[in-house]
């Protein structure tokens, strides 16, 4: 036992600075919410439950939330569903089948900054490439105003988050589905399945520790959505896509209000903690 | 880009599976690979024509970008985008940093990447092989704060920078300057150690033979050379995985520069390229040039590490 002091040393940079960003400033956030703690400001008032009670009535926080749920509630299962489907189409042998699935991954090796940029000019009112496809099918009669219409706004970021994030579940459904035995779909057959009742009784529960991964990170990563709000929409049209982060990042860095956006912070992570402590006992229940 | 995702070991495992299917299977096109090739490759350009479109337009005149119809291929081909976009066109004065932007990127990536593997495997090392009084309790304290969302952290660590003593013209009390702010302190220094990546490298050290270390420590290695030569070389497929990550991550970070960094001087390369976005909404050649540029630091990575891509995806993702 007595080479173990040195073990300390082993940990202490990473304990140093795990300490620093992350011990001390959890606590320090939750300090934050009880204080008015405006960074213009020298006096950082005690408020005790101010910041709570503000937020329990703050119309652009409900606002948020509900933007935020709408996002999650779309694009979670969109590109869980369209990555399954993509995964299983690709899980036979086919000629290319490594350019088909590169050509999927490709936005996720993209940086999300430049992905945004993108979008936002496929989705351009005057010469995007959208108004200019769809204008020439005839499926519209005039060019849309896509991320500038109150109700098309929201859809809009869902549908570019979605293309860029089915690269993602297709490969980890793709090694969630090389893992599953041939012995079982052999001794499905046998019993008469077909290719439905394969999939339905076979494929879709073997691949439930990979639905449930993609599932809890879906969640947790579409929670945060920021960047595509930041460069595409900045928010509006009249907070129609003012997410949580991005109402937190305004509170904080617009407004200066350290105090009152820490307060948000807080209540995207208690929501968090809520929605992954339900998954986990919903796979549980469903597991026994 | 062909079959760049093609890992090798996949396509093993699929002709075995074929080879154990039953003859009639090997037809030339089965019903399934009809279907497939009918959905996916429909599907597969409209996912590749966003950035078909990307890298035509790069090399258009501005004018061109704006026509309709759309040129896939241009009419004229041009330079201009990337000549301003790298400040040596005829209106590039202002974005004559462009080449910093990159350079920072490329050292704050780097650097991030590098001193997180090194502060992660040090602890992961520990955590995974030695014993000492509170060893489990620390490891619960790095664990419990994985499900963190990092945007709890974000103020009060924009906070903790601004008033870190003694840096950027901060006294002892941390009052007087911009402390770490604005600086490359500021974007790298709050990423050097991640609590996923200690716990996924514990796991791997974990099967690690003691004997191992205990052969070497007869030997009369010391702690750190055993760690040096014994436990990192051994770890070199989950250091690889974490190790991509981590710089695709930081690469294309864009809260925390946004948030941390006012000097152009400091600007990221995805920090410099949505400013600019919202800053000149019309110069759009010149930002379709950027973007490409932005991307293909990634996309090289990305190619010359695939394979432990998806290893990483995979041991990241099913086993936790």
């Amino acid at each position: 036992m007595r080479r173990n002091w040195d073990a300390y040393l082993f940990l202490a940079p990473g304990l140093v600075v795990f300490t620093i960003f992350t011990v001390f400033a959890l606590g320090f956030a939750f300090y934050l919410t009880f204080h008015q703690w405006n960074a213009l400001e020298p006096e950082t008032p005690f408020v005790a439950l101010d910041n709570y009670q503000e937020m329990l009535v703050d119309e652009r926080f409900r606002r948020s939330v509900y933007n935020t749920l709408y996002f999650t509630g779309a694009s979670v299962p969109l590109s869980m569903m369209i990555g399954l489907a993509i995964a299983l189409l690709l899980n036979q042998s086919l000629r290319g089948r490594g350019l088909l699935r590169t050509m999927f991954f490709l936005p996720m090796v993209t940086p999300f900054v430049v992905v945004a940029i993108i979008w936002k000019w496929l989705y351009n009112g005057d010469f995007g490439l959208f108004n200019y496809y769809l204008l020439k099918a005839k499926l519209i009669d005039e060019p849309l105003l896509w991320l500038a219409d109150k109700n098309l706004a929201m859809p809009s970021v869902i549908l570019m988050s979605v293309w860029a994030g089915v690269g993602f579940s297709m490969v980890v459904y793709l090694a969630g589905l090389q893992a599953i035995p041939d012995e079982l779909y052999d001794a499905a057959k046998v019993d008469g399945a077909g290719p439905w009742a394969r999939l339905r009784y076979v494929t879709i529960p073997m691949l439930r520790p990979s639905t449930l991964f993609l599932l809890v990170m879906g969640i947790i990563g579409s929670f945060q959505v920021f960047t595509q709000i930041f460069i595409m929409t900045n928010g509006g049209p009249v907070d129609r896509t003012t997410t949580m982060v991005f109402y937190i990042y305004e509170a904080a860095f617009k407004f200066y209000e350290m105090g009152y956006a820490s307060t948000l912070a807080y209540a995207l992570f208690a929501m968090l903690l809520a929605f992954t402590a339900l998954q986990l006992k919903l796979y549980r229940r469903a597991d026994a | 880009m062909s079959s760049a995702l093609d890992a090798p070991e996949a396509a093993e495992r699929a002709e075995t599976k074929e080879s154990r299917r039953p003859p009639h299977r090997r037809r030339r096109l089965s019903p399934g690979a009809l279907l497939a090739y009918v959905v996916l490759v429909p599907g597969a350009i409209l996912f590749v024509a966003p950035f078909a479109w990307l890298v035509s337009a790069s090399f258009q005149h501005m004018g061109d970008i704006f026509s309709w119809p759309p040129q896939w291929i241009p009419n004229d081909p041009t330079l201009d985008g990337y000549r301003t976009f790298f400040g040596f066109g005829p209106t590039g004065k202002d974005q004559a940093n462009v080449w910093r932007w990159l350079a920072n990127s490329v050292f704050v990536a780097t650097s991030v990447t590098v001193l997180q593997l090194l502060f992660n495997s040090m602890a992961a090392y520990v955590f995974a092989k030695r014993h000492f009084p509170g060893r489990d309790i620390i490891f619960f304290g790095f664990l419990a704060t994985m499900m963190v969302p990092p945007h709890v952290t974000l103020i009060p660590n924009y906070l903790v920078l601004r008033y870190f003593p003694l840096f950027g013209g901060n006294d002892i009390l941390g009052q007087g300057g911009h402390g770490m702010l604005d600086s490359y302190y500021g974007l790298i220094l709050p990423g050097t150690v991640s609590a996923f990546g200690i716990f996924l490298l514990r796991q791997y050290m974990m099967s690690i033979p003691d004997e191992l270390l205990d052969a070497a420590r007869v030997d009369g290695a010391s702690e750190l050379r055993i760690f040096w030569k014994v436990v990192l070389p051994l770890s070199v497929p989950a250091l690889a995985a974490t190790a991509i990550f981590t710089f695709m991550f930081v690469w294309e970070d864009f809260l925390w520069p946004l948030i941390v960094i006012s000097s152009p001087e400091y600007y990221t390369m995805p920090l410099g390229l949505a400013l600019f976005v919202v800053r000149n909404r019309t110069a759009w050649d010149v930002l379709m040039a950027g973007s490409v540029v932005a991307t293909i630091p990634m996309i090289v990575v990305f190619m010359i590490f695939q394979r432990k891509f998806v290893q990483g995806i995979s041991l990241s993702g099913l086993k936790g």
